[in-house]
């Protein structure tokens, strides 16, 4: 664990520098650039919060090397990252899947711009009911025109 | 409570407070194995010495077994080592050794040097058995069951501490 | 010797801040006119004591007294000097000396410049300064002592992460915390504030300029942090919503909106008790983003050593100011009644939409980085929240945050216009859809060109926008020259400041767009000799050859880039090998241009003549450069605003003798 918590310390962000190595790279063009999007997506578990795309750790090369594999033995992206979460659970995903523990991560933006709107309006509610000098609309003018000639 | 309103920020500080309490007892980095509970991924490695052999399915079917990934360019192995020699001393469990993407001349004159504790030895040598078993980095060690059931993980050094309360309590239960 | 007096002058300081904390409070609350007087010296002391423990901090590192246990683990002989320096602050214990030297200064300022400020608030502004100080002497000197000493001093030290020694990342952490802490002045003037019972324009007039400093040191900071992620780390990202990048994200976001509704305040004298939680919100998340980078709580790539016992303090330090500063809140908040009327439609309402978005991006960025940690508190496992999380959340807040930013200007007080607004900005919206139209155009119309298109008739709406809104300021076409030029030279610094910022934004989203959807690159291995063609242009590997630098060995390559066989530049890339710690960097080369980088970078030999390389073309990233830049220059302008001046009553004063 020593060694692992020293990783932590930038040593993670020194190594990254040269990340996918050109003997890695898939022929295929539109296959290497599925392996870009699903390594992407993948966290390199080692140096932590960096995909295995951005990542020089061995692990990680590893980890981009399977994927490519498995892109080109025909599996679909969401395969290739069952697998890796069959043997490091969803840590490996950055982008968390939508079920029970994230509901709150995906739908809090949503709750909370929804407060946000529900603070505005009732902050406007309770302005309109303390506004007095509401300026008059056209047609009140028109009705207020009217009655000022009717007396005059 | 006309004033809830301006107690608000308060309550959601302090709940936030109340997580970072916990987070600071927390291991952040560390990855738990979906692997618990569940049958233990395929072994089938080539010996590292001549004396003993590799490892293969079978070995994880006989009874309990401790499966250890090191390597000798690791630092927190060493510091393992005699809690496994211990083990093996003790024949607790037999361990079986994962020599995880290492040089097999410089594997050896680790043993030779600090002993071997392992009932046998294989090598993964380009890490696949590894990310098959979901380690992310070296030393981790899988407690198996009779049926290939993995029962526990060490991941790091395997501390004393860690022995007495996570995996002998398992060992001792399975061999009533 | 000099350590110990570094020292020395901590304890002493730490009694400074304490008298501080607490003589001008009693003196307001007491109306006693010395005891507030008191401040004002301490500040000044305070701000020497402080001042002279960092010097001596520095002058360790200068001459490289590695009998310092934070000089041998950081520093060694052989740095450039420049390094030495930000050497300082290149760790914990440093970067919280320069904490406390920032919050001394910040507090001196108070004391200097306030001058027109009330007795009773400047007194207990002052207060609230030095409590905070007394938290951070505490400690430092109680968990992260930077003058310890060794009892058997290395021959030579450890040396910085050569990834560190260099000058984007020299200049980086100073200015985040000159905006971390600037912030603090914003705190403190709203716990005074609350103390007193009272938020009136006067007061946000006071409180913006310091809020748009700590604002424009913030943005220039982050900036720098990113300017340096993209030339340093060698892959072209800058940005990459880590944990800590967040931490001085979401203090950003907070201020952004609170520089917008303390207009609110000082103009219409509405939304008062929003703007004081506004100012405690964004110094606590100052706060939380060195709780997390220094607690271990949170994973990050770069983060300091962490430490449970530093973590725990911390949090301690957080609970008191946050928390202390929201009981006050709670207590005091529901008293500040009232204010301006204003319908949703007006610039008020605009800059509310402003306040509304901007926190809510916050929390959601708060969210984010904080929900692994939620979720493995509860027993839930470990989950990742990455980038592509906050991309997919962030940007559908920014989409309307950026229409209305070209509108809300446009808008009149009390009550707008929306449609005439709308008919004013025909030009704006005819140019977006021109904008999009092209990119959609002169990319090929593919899916992931939809998104940037969005993008770039955005950037176009808000940047035309802002144009049309300064020119109706200066009526320019609809009256004679003459009078436009008038009007432009009498305008005031706040006009041409937020003229300058927003259309920054625009420059801003345009780089952003354009770096994220269409770059180009090239990793493979290389002869010398060999060319590829990249964004139009041969680019060939001419050479390689080893080079010594003062603590490294580099491998250097040089790159022939080259337009229709005419050379356009040459670019050299390194790979250095550094000695101390030994550890390898890249160096990449780039050459800038309006449209985009060329980015190269050299790596390893493969043995067998080549070379692996990485050449990229990154579209219109000096955009993004340009555009901090320019945001952080109006947020100057607006700055150097007469009516902000902090001097300006005192001459309004003294201009009037009679009156006293």
């Amino acid at each position: 664990m020593i060694g692992r918590a020293a990783l932590v310390l930038f040593l993670a962000l020194s190594s990254a520098a040269l990340a996918v190595n050109p003997d890695e790279i898939l022929a295929d063009p539109a296959q290497e650039a599925r392996a870009r999007a699903v390594g992407r997506d993948l966290r390199c578990l080692v140096c932590q919060n960096q995909s295995i795309d951005d990542s020089d750790a061995g692990l990680a090369r590893d980890l981009r090397i399977i994927v490519r594999e498995r892109i080109k033995a025909g599996d679909s992206d969401s395969q290739i990252k069952d697998y890796l979460v069959g043997r490091y659970g969803d840590f490996v995903l950055l982008n968390p899947p939508f079920k029970p523990a994230t509901w709150l991560l995906w739908l809090g933006p949503l709750v909370l711009a929804a407060i946000a709107a529900m603070v505005a309006l009732a902050f406007y509610r309770r302005a309109g009911r303390r506004a007095p000098e509401r300026p008059l609309s056209e047609a009140e003018k028109k009705a207020l025109e009217a009655l000022i000639k009717d007396q005059g | 409570m006309r004033h809830w309103k301006y107690i608000l920020p308060l309550v959601i500080f302090a709940v936030l407070v109340g997580f970072f309490v916990r987070g600071l007892d927390l291991k952040p980095a560390e990855v738990p194995s979906p692997l618990i509970g569940k049958p233990a991924p395929a072994l089938n490695l080539k010996p590292l010495l001549d004396t003993k052999p590799g490892l293969a399915d079978a070995d994880l079917k006989g009874g309990l077994v401790l499966v250890n990934f090191f390597a000798s360019w690791c630092g927190p192995c060493r510091i393992e080592h005699p809690l496994l020699m211990d083990i093996a001393a003790k024949k607790i469990v037999p361990i079986l050794g994962v020599n995880y993407k290492d040089k097999p001349e410089d594997a050896k004159a680790w043993l030779a040097n600090l002993g071997d504790p392992f009932a046998k030895i294989g090598v993964d040598f380009d890490g696949r058995t590894a990310i098959d078993w979901g380690v992310y980095g070296v030393p981790e060690s899988f407690l198996v069951d009779a049926n290939g059931i993995i029962l526990a993980k060490q991941i790091g050094p395997m501390m004393q501490k860690d022995w007495n309360e996570r995996f002998l309590p398992k060992i001792k239960e399975r061999s009533k | 010797m000099i350590a110990e007096i570094g020292h020395y002058a901590l304890v002493l300081a730490l009694f400074v801040a304490l008298i501080q904390a607490v003589l001008p409070l009693v003196g307001a609350q007491r109306g006693d006119a010395a005891w507030m007087a008191v401040g004002s010296q301490a500040a000044l002391a305070l701000f020497l004591l402080v001042g002279a423990a960092f010097g001596a901090l520095t002058y360790a590192y200068v001459v490289s007294d590695f009998s310092l246990a934070n000089v041998a683990q950081n520093s060694h002989s052989a740095k450039p000097m420049l390094y030495k320096i930000s050497g300082v602050w290149g760790n914990h214990e440093g970067s919280l000396l320069l904490w406390v030297t920032i919050l001394a200064v910040f507090g001196l300022a108070v004391a200097a410049f306030g001058g027109n400020l009330p007795p009773r608030l400047k007194a207990r502004v002052l207060s609230v300064q030095a409590m905070i100080s007394t938290g951070f002497l505490l400690f430092i000197l109680l968990t992260s002592n930077p003058f310890a000493r060794l009892a058997q001093p290395p021959f030579d030290g450890n040396g910085l992460n050569p990834l560190l020694q260099d000058p984007g990342l020299a200049f980086h952490p100073p200015f985040l915390y000159l905006g971390y802490v600037g912030f603090s002045m914003a705190f403190s003037f709203a716990i005074a504030a609350l103390i007193e019972g009272r938020v009136d324009a006067a007061w946000a007039r006071w409180v913006r300029p310091w809020t748009l400093a700590a604002w424009c040191f913030l943005t220039l900071g982050i900036g720098l942090g990113s300017w340096w992620a993209y030339y340093e780390l060698g892959w072209g990202g800058w940005w990459y919503w880590d944990p800590v990048e967040n931490a001085s994200f979401m203090p950003w976001l907070a201020g952004t909106a609170l520089l917008h509704s303390a207009v609110v305040v000082e103009k219409r004298d509405a939304l008062k008790t929003w703007t004081i939680l506004l100012a405690i919100v964004t110094f606590s998340l100052s706060l939380l983003g060195t709780f997390l980078v220094r607690s271990g709580v949170i994973t990050s790539v770069h983060s300091f050593a962490s430490d449970p016992a530093r973590g725990l303090f911390i949090l301690a330090m957080l609970v008191a100011t946050v928390g202390g500063s929201l009981v006050l809140f709670a207590v005091r908040g529901p008293a500040l009644k009232g204010g301006g009327l204003f319908a949703p439609v007006s610039r008020e309402g605009s800059l509310l939409l402003n306040n509304l978005l901007m926190s809510t991006a916050a929390a959601t960025v708060l969210l984010g980085t904080l929900y692994p940690l939620f979720v493995d508190a509860l027993g839930g496992g470990k989950v990742s929240v990455g980038p592509p999380f906050f991309n997919a959340v962030f940007v559908p807040l920014m989409v309307p945050m950026v229409l209305a930013m070209a509108v809300g200007p446009l808008l009149s007080w009390k009550r707008g216009d929306l449609a005439g607004v709308l008919m004013r900005l025909k030009l704006a919206l005819a140019l977006a859809a021109a904008a999009a139209a092209l990119a959609w155009l002169v990319m090929g119309g593919q899916p992931k060109t939809l998104a940037a298109s969005g993008g770039l008739a955005l950037a176009a709406w808000l940047f035309v926008g802002t144009l049309v809104e300064f020119a109706g300021r200066l009526l320019l076409f609809r009256a004679p020259l003459a009078e436009s030029w008038t009007r432009l030279r009498a305008l005031p610094g706040a006009a041409w400041g937020m003229a300058i910022t927003h259309a920054s934004m625009a420059v801003l989203i345009g780089g952003i767009t354009g770096s994220s959807a269409w770059m180009e690159e090239k990793i493979q291995v290389m002869k010398v000799g060999e060319t590829v063609m990249l964004a139009g242009h041969e680019v060939t590997l001419t050479n390689v050859r080893d080079e010594r630098g003062p603590n490294y060995l580099a491998q250097r390559g040089t790159f022939v880039l080259k337009k229709n066989g005419q050379t356009v530049v040459t670019l050299e890339p390194e790979k250095r090998s550094y000695r101390q710690p030994p550890r390898p960097t890249t160096e990449t080369a780039i050459h800038t241009t309006f449209w985009g980088d060329y980015y190269t970078v050299i790596g390893d030999a493969d043995g067998q003549g080549g070379y692996v390389v990485r050449l990229y073309f990154n579209p219109m990233v000096a955009w993004m450069w340009v555009g901090i830049l320019m945001m952080t220059l109006g947020g100057i302008v607006s700055l150097a605003d007469r009516r902000h001046r902090i001097g300006a009553p005192v001459r309004k004063r003294a201009a009037q003798p009679a009156a006293t």
